[in-house]
């Protein structure tokens, strides 16, 4: 076993398929969460497998894309600062701010370097002690423990020269969010898996309960995603509405408890604006008050900055799932992966990326007719 | 510092951060992001998405089973 190629078996696919139609009497609607299984459906086309009835909805599991417009110019102020190495994951270097990004910041003589984890910027603050390290520290659940432990490490080692400028967010609020929607349409979620390996799934039960909507922690390769499609039909068709983990190979009930610790030592929960969809109360991380010298809001005094969306790009409505990206006039023509308009399109988990990448004729012929 | 160790993604070697899973040891598979270990997989569990599509299929199959049932002709040497 190597764990991935087998989960690409073309038969075992189709079987997988097969068994949706037969189980299939009534049309539903399921949103995927996760920016990765986004990807992989669109890759794979795992929604030209399925029957008619089904119809996937992309979610706002992409952390570059929900990352605010307001942020973006934050981490540009804080770049354009002399002595400052300015750190992020790669794809988030070519998102737009209000008037630029930070692969502008870089071209124009600024130090903005693309790390690997945390823990590489940390390791820069160490090497370069007369200057400022700052890491964009972005992400869902899945990356809040990387982040935590190279705060909880700065303060260890006594590195002073190193903070964070924190933008994490937390899916439960924004399922929740998009279910107390009055347009909303989404009738079964898959779970994304890498969230659960590290939060567990005890936090979704109450919400399926509640909105009475099944729920599957799906991994992320086609069979993972095509039993996990499945496993949400069976319920939505017995009229059942539970939690149900697909990717057991990595997720358990509980999660992985030693990174909830640490996350809960180094954050606390706070309220986050979210690209596109707004103010979510409730909805994302901050730095914990012992560790408030690490903020690198703080540091920074960037607080008085604010920013305004594009106005021309949709992708508010393509993260709550009610557009397709081929809906959005500006969808490869004015707004391309080389020239973004808004965050879904430069992410490698943005949906908008993913159709144009892989469906661009489809997508076209579709608003030809 | 925290424990770390060499991780063979398809060949390519990463240093990557072990704090989180303290039971993972050498051979063992485990998930990584952006350089950490976030679990250890689980080789039990790793057929379950081709065992639950035999009980899928057999279900199917269990469902279409009584028009074939009452077709077939009797067990030899079936004592009643």
């Amino acid at each position: 076993m190597k764990y991935l190629e087998e989960y690409r078996d073309a038969d075992a696919a189709r079987r997988y398929a097969e068994a949706i139609r037969r189980i299939t009497q009534q049309p539903w609607t399921i949103m995927e969460i996760c920016g990765g299984q986004t990807h992989a459906i669109v890759r794979y086309g795992i929604d030209e497998l399925l029957p008619p009835e089904i119809t996937l909805v992309h979610g706002p599991g992409c952390p570059v894309c929900v990352t605010p417009v307001e942020l973006i110019d934050k981490a540009v102020a804080i770049a354009m600062q002399p002595g400052v190495i300015f750190t992020s994951f790669g794809d988030m270097l070519r998102v737009p701010g209000s008037s630029a990004d930070l692969l502008s910041v870089k071209a124009a003589g600024g130090d903005v370097r693309a790390v690997y984890s945390p823990l590489d910027a940390l390791k820069l603050a160490s090497q370069h002690p007369d200057r400022q390290v700052v890491f964009f520290a972005i992400g869902f659940e899945t990356t809040a423990p990387a982040n935590a432990m190279a705060v909880y490490q700065a303060k260890l080692q006594g590195v002073a020269n190193f903070t964070l400028l924190v933008s994490h967010v937390l899916v439960p609020p924004a399922i929740e969010a998009i279910l107390s929607a009055p347009e909303c349409r989404v009738q079964g979620f898959l779970a994304a898996g890498h969230v659960c390996a590290v939060m567990g799934y005890e936090q979704y039960e109450p919400l399926a309960r509640k909105y009475s909507v099944p729920m599957v922690v799906t991994g992320f390769e086609p069979l993972d995603l095509l039993q996990g499609i499945y496993m949400v039909v069976r319920q939505l068709e017995e009229g059942r509405a539970e939690v149900e983990n697909q990717y057991s190979r990595v997720v358990r009930r509980e999660g992985n408890l030693p990174a909830q610790q640490l996350v809960a030592q180094v954050f606390r929960v706070v309220d986050r604006q979210w690209r596109g969809v707004g103010r979510i109360p409730a909805s994302g991380l901050g730095l914990a008050p012992e560790y408030a010298q690490y903020d690198a809001e703080r540091r920074f005094d960037v607080s008085a900055i604010s920013a305004q969306e594009s106005a021309e790009c949709i992708s508010g409505l393509i993260l709550q799932g009610l557009r397709k990206p081929w809906e959005c006039p500006a969808f490869g023509s004015r707004c391309t992966p080389e020239h973004p308009l808004g965050a879904t399109m430069v992410s490698s988990e943005g949906a908008c990326a993913a159709y144009y990448r892989y469906r661009r004729q489809a997508a076209k012929e579709a608003v030809d007719g | 510092m925290s424990r770390m160790g060499r991780v063979s993604f398809g060949g390519v070697i990463k240093e990557i951060c072990l704090a989180y899973v303290p039971e993972a040891r050498e051979g063992d598979w485990v998930v990584v992001h952006a350089g950490f270990a976030l679990d250890k997989l689980d080789e039990a569990e790793a057929l379950q998405v081709f065992e639950y599509l035999e009980q899928v299929d057999a279900l199917n199959e269990l469902d279409e089973q009584p028009e074939r049932d009452a077709a077939a002709p009797p067990v030899e040497g079936d004592e009643r």
